[in-house]
């Protein structure tokens, strides 16, 4: 037993200097990974799915529009579709405007690799879609992109 | 002069600080990169202008009614099976196309690419092929966008081929390698991507009532 007994009491405390150092790479790394949330989505908002997607790098240069049923409609309830334009709830009309005010912002070179993005929920239906289309090619805005998210496989 | 040692500053609150900060990063950010499938709308046209008269054999027609069924060519079909039925309509090639500018053609010649079955009541060439899209206001998104993709299948299925066939590798390939290099971009590679393009270009029209 005097084997054991020559041992210290009790276990040394564990150092943890490299710990803020640790939380600050995880950090760094989740500033430089990830954007910010623009907008709270105020209308429901279950993107469907597609095999053959291509992705938006420049940010800059699209402009999202919302499509969808509210957020408090009970579910299988039958809603009508609504239109958020950044933070609010907007009508087919407000969409022109929309535009022109995203062109704005960006210089004239660019402004026709501009794309609308339409994030629509897979339960709205075509005619709404169609009209915000319509509106798109009133201004000229001809790039549209449907949000989808991606299936891996190909059947 | 005496020094004076300095105390030591105590760091254990350190990490709670760098805790409390990464946590309110990951609440407020997203990591989703926005990504869907890409259509170009036409142009604005003037009104009274006169549709241009297109023969039957080159339409490929696809009705999507309020209840989301599907006719396909005046078929009743589930939605997996456009894509198989797009691939043969527009890969069938009967006849001459029109002239590709492209390639510097002033007159349309036969789709000598194509394997499809040369039909006489299908599609003449692949760029007169035409892919029509007809909703009704209360289809359903979902639907139309499992369509949508059903036909971009397709279009890409023909262009890997394509690209398989001419430069041994997949289209698909070749536009993502296009795109990572945007600081020395590839020109013969962006001329490959364009010839491609031009023999099997996408015409997808729609119509809502």
């Amino acid at each position: 037993m005097s084997k054991f007994s020559k041992k210290k009491k009790g276990l040394p405390p564990i150092n943890t200097a490299s710990l803020p150092d640790i939380v600050f790479m995880l950090l760094f790394f989740f500033m430089v990974a990830t954007t910010m949330r623009e907008t709270a989505i105020l209308v429901k908002n279950e993107l469907p799915s597609s095999t053959e997607v291509k992705k938006l790098s420049e940010k800059r240069l699209v402009s999202t529009i919302y499509v969808g049923a509210a957020t408090n409609t009970p579910k299988n309830a039958d809603a009508p579709d609504l239109i958020q334009l950044n933070d609010k709830i907007a009508s087919v009309k407000d969409v022109r405007n929309f535009i022109y005010n995203e062109r704005q912002d960006i210089p004239l070179a660019e402004q026709s690799a501009m794309t609308t993005l339409i994030k629509s929920d897979v339960n709205s239906t075509v005619g709404t879609i169609t009209d915000i289309k319509k509106e798109l090619r009133e201004i000229n805005a001809l790039k549209v992109t449907y949000a989808t998210r991606q299936k891996s496989e190909r059947k | 002069m005496a020094r004076r040692d300095t105390p030591e500053i105590n760091a254990g609150s350190m990490a709670d600080i760098a805790f409390l900060l990464l946590i309110f990063f990951l609440v407020t950010t997203t990591m989703d990169i926005d990504a869907g499938i890409s259509r170009k709308l036409p142009e604005k046209q003037p009104e009274n202008v006169e549709p241009p008269i297109i023969k039957q054999r080159n339409i490929f027609e696809i009705s999507i009614n309020r209840n989301d069924d599907l006719l396909v060519e005046n078929e009743y079909k589930k939605v997996e099976d456009i894509k198989q039925m797009a691939i043969d309509f527009i890969d069938n090639g009967g006849k001459v196309g029109n002239p590709i500018e492209l390639f510097g053609e002033t007159e349309g010649t036969e789709c000598t690419w194509c394997e499809g079955a040369k039909a006489e009541d299908s599609s003449d060439h692949p760029n007169k092929a035409i892919i029509a899209i007809k909703t009704d206001r209360s289809t359903k998104y979902g639907t139309y966008i499992a369509v949508q993709n059903q036909i971009s299948e397709a279009y890409s299925f023909l262009r890997d081929r394509l690209a398989q066939k001419e430069y041994g590798r997949k289209f698909s390939d070749m536009v993502k390698e296009d795109k990572n290099n945007k600081i020395n971009p590839d020109q013969s590679l962006k001329d490959k991507i364009k010839r491609i393009k031009a023999m099997y270009p996408e015409i997808i029209t729609e119509q809502n009532n």
